[in-house]
């Protein structure tokens, strides 16, 4: 009997044929292949946790982006995109490319030149020990909750899709990533998340181009979700296509904010707390062979985090467009609770998360198919990997070697994080099953950025920026932002007419109330901070030299010409997402 | 890049990209001499022949530039 057969239901949405198989099983077999291939160059805690810190700005770079495109980015940014209209650009445009140039000029520096292994090590070296326990015990915790998102997006795709048992997609792929990352560490997963972002282009750059193709262009993919949205007595239907035309008020548009939000919760805080001091994305750029190729590797992921809209936004708005049933009625997606339930499922329901493997299947026959879901798949393990990779790194640094055991060998430290990697992906399986309960895969994902991320910006930036800043203000600053923004959370959890305080508007959606909760907690933060840090006892100036700006000597890069200078491919990037800004306003 | 070893990450990606893009191209071509019976949307535009194609040479021309004999001569005279 055909295997395909063997392994999908009759209830599902396409069936793999032969040839898909094959194209998927090759790509388990290449990526475990890299990572026993790799296993001999990883035996000191340099080469385990930092890939021997000697990778080069395109591999740096694109592995900083791919550590990024998970397939929660994929399907759950699709999806977002379905629900909320163009506006879910900005989480890839202003809510990504200003902080990571800014990482790129201004921040790199500091991060490379105290050779730091990870974020909270910075955090010790310059706050001490309280704000590295509270950022390494929240970066922990925040990891395995989102390899275990990761985790439910892809089994999401094998079952609907593919009609594929969860269990069976979720154990097979985690503990591939397991073996990878175990064997060859870093240096591993910084190779098949390279592999991987040319995959996900590869399987995913067709479904927009077909899409395009049937709805006539852009401008007739505009016309066609007004009509249909017109057709559904949705508000503000031509919102969904305009990027910040619609933002004046917190009722005209389909997220619920304003362009407050957007610029300041999302652009100032939110975006350069994920991409300057998430650990996930910055230990890739501390693996650069030099301090040119760590500057110049954000600059490339920027490069092309620019174009990610391309196959994720659009997708999006094209299911918004294009979908309908065999009778020809209008398909509309709802959110996950309702698609999942029995009711749901009975109606034959499908989730906003839903939109991109719809539209996979829409497009793609034989072995397209077995790439669009390995694509999906390469997403799913490189955010694993990125996360499960992060958090051993993190773990054996900052929480085993910090905390537990001060005196441990290297040796026994890359004996440590092969276990940890092991134990990070099965504690991770476990909680992939919270996600089945969150409406939108991404808005869980924003809320956990707003607990841990927005107030750990606050506190890095004022202690490379601020030589008054002292370690009791660093560490209460970080847990006044980090408690406030989970008070915030809960407060609006049981009594949902506070949104009005905490979002400002009763219009606010859930990731609205994200970014105001971010910009509230990050005050809350840099507040405590500045005030404890002026009535505590400032470090001597001798012990912040090489971690505050104005006491660490910046060294001078090699002289090279224009077209190999970070400063000048930064400009050009910040000029083509000025004018994309202006394409779509 | 030093990947460790006389093997580099662009030639892993260029086999994947070469057989994946001749697995799909061949397919493309064996449904345009026996259409199915179900079609996918724009069928007609026999997307996986040239997709596939597209794949393929950018494969082959990765797989060649970084084969492991130019890697090692490349290190070879880099020492």
């Amino acid at each position: 009997m055909n295997p395909a057969v063997l392994l999908a239901s009759s209830n599902t949405l396409v069936h793999l044929s032969p040839v898909d198989l094959v194209i998927i099983i090759f790509y388990f077999v290449l990526v475990l292949a890299i990572g026993l291939y790799l296993k001999e160059q990883a035996n000191t805690g340099e080469d385990f946790f930092m890939a021997g810190r000697e990778m080069t700005a395109w591999v740096a770079g694109l592995a900083f982006l791919s550590a990024n495109l998970g397939s929660l980015e994929l399907m759950g940014w699709a999806g977002n995109s379905y629900k909320y209209g163009i506006l879910a650009a900005h989480w890839y445009w202003i809510g990504a490319i200003p902080a990571m140039l800014f990482l790129a000029l201004v921040m790199m520096p500091f991060y490379h030149i105290c050779k730091t292994h990870s974020v909270p090590g910075y955090l010790k070296l310059r706050f001490g020990q309280g704000a590295q326990a509270i950022s390494s015990i929240s970066f922990a915790f925040m990891t395995v909750l989102m390899s275990g998102i990761n985790m439910y997006a892809m089994a999401v795709v094998m079952k609907v899709v593919l009609g594929w048992n969860m269990h069976f997609s979720i154990w097979v792929s985690a503990m591939t990533v397991a073996v990878y990352v175990a064997l060859g560490g870093l240096r591993s997963a910084i190779f098949n998340e390279v592999l991987q972002f040319f995959l996900i282009w590869a399987g995913a750059l067709l479904i927009p181009i077909m899409g395009l193709i049937e709805a006539g262009g852009w401008h007739g993919l505009q016309a066609k979700i007004l009509q249909n949205l017109t057709e559904l007595n949705v508000p503000n239907p031509g919102s969904y296509t305009h990027l910040w035309s619609t933002l004046g008020h917190f009722s005209s548009n389909p997220m619920g904010i304003n362009w407050v939000g957007i610029v300041f919760g999302l652009g100032a805080v939110i975006s350069m707390g994920y991409w300057t001091t998430d650990f996930l994305v910055v230990q890739r750029v501390l693996s650069a062979k030099d301090l040119r190729s760590a500057e110049l590797a954000p600059i490339i992921g920027a490069a092309f985090k620019m174009m990610v809209p391309f196959i994720v936004i659009l997708p999006g708005l094209l299911g918004l467009a294009l979908l309908r049933d065999p009778q020809g009625h209008l398909i509309r997606l709802v959110d996950a609770g309702l698609a999942w339930s029995p009711q749901g499922q009975a109606q034959g329901l499908h989730g906003y998360d839903e939109v991109l493997p719809l539209m996979l299947a829409r497009y793609c026959g034989p072995g397209l198919l077995g790439l669009g879901i390995t694509a999906l798949v390469a997403g799913f393990m490189s955010g694993m990997a990125g996360n499960v990779s992060a958090f051993t790194t993190v773990w054996t640094y900052d929480i085993y070697g910090a905390l537990i055991n001060k005196n441990a060998s290297d040796e026994s430290k890359v004996k440590m994080g092969r276990w940890v990697t092991i134990i990070g992906v099965i504690v991770s399986i476990l909680t992939a099953y919270i996600a089945k309960g969150m409406p939108s895969i991404m808005d869980y994902v924003q809320a956990l950025f707003s607990f841990f991320i927005a107030p750990l910006f606050g506190t890095v930036i004022l202690g490379m920026l601020w030589k008054r800043a002292t370690p009791a203000g660093g560490w209460s600053g970080l847990l006044a932002g980090t408690l406030s923004s989970l008070g915030m959370y809960l407060w609006v959890k049981f009594d949902p007419s506070a949104v009005r305080y905490v979002a400002l508007s009763m219009d606010a959606q859930d990731q609205a109330q994200n970014m105001f909760r971010a910009l509230w907690c990050c005050s809350i933060c840099v507040i405590v901070t500045v005030v404890v840090s002026l009535v505590t006892k400032p470090k001597p100036e001798g012990e912040l030299k090489d971690l505050v700006y104005g006491l660490t000597p910046i060294p001078k890069t090699e002289h090279v010409s224009m077209f190999h200078s970070p400063i000048f491919w930064g400009v050009v990037v910040a000029i083509v997402f000025i004018v994309l800004q202006i394409i779509f306003w | 890049m030093k990947s460790g070893g006389s093997l580099s990450i662009w030639f892993f990606i260029g086999v994947s990209l070469a057989v994946n893009g001749a697995i799909i191209c061949g397919t493309g071509i064996y449904e345009l001499m026996r259409p199915p019976e179900h079609h996918v949307v724009l069928y007609n535009l026999h997307a996986n022949v040239w997709w596939g194609a597209i794949m393929l040479i950018l494969g082959l021309f990765f797989s060649l530039r970084f084969s492991p004999a130019k890697e090692r001569a490349r290190m070879a005279g880099n020492s």
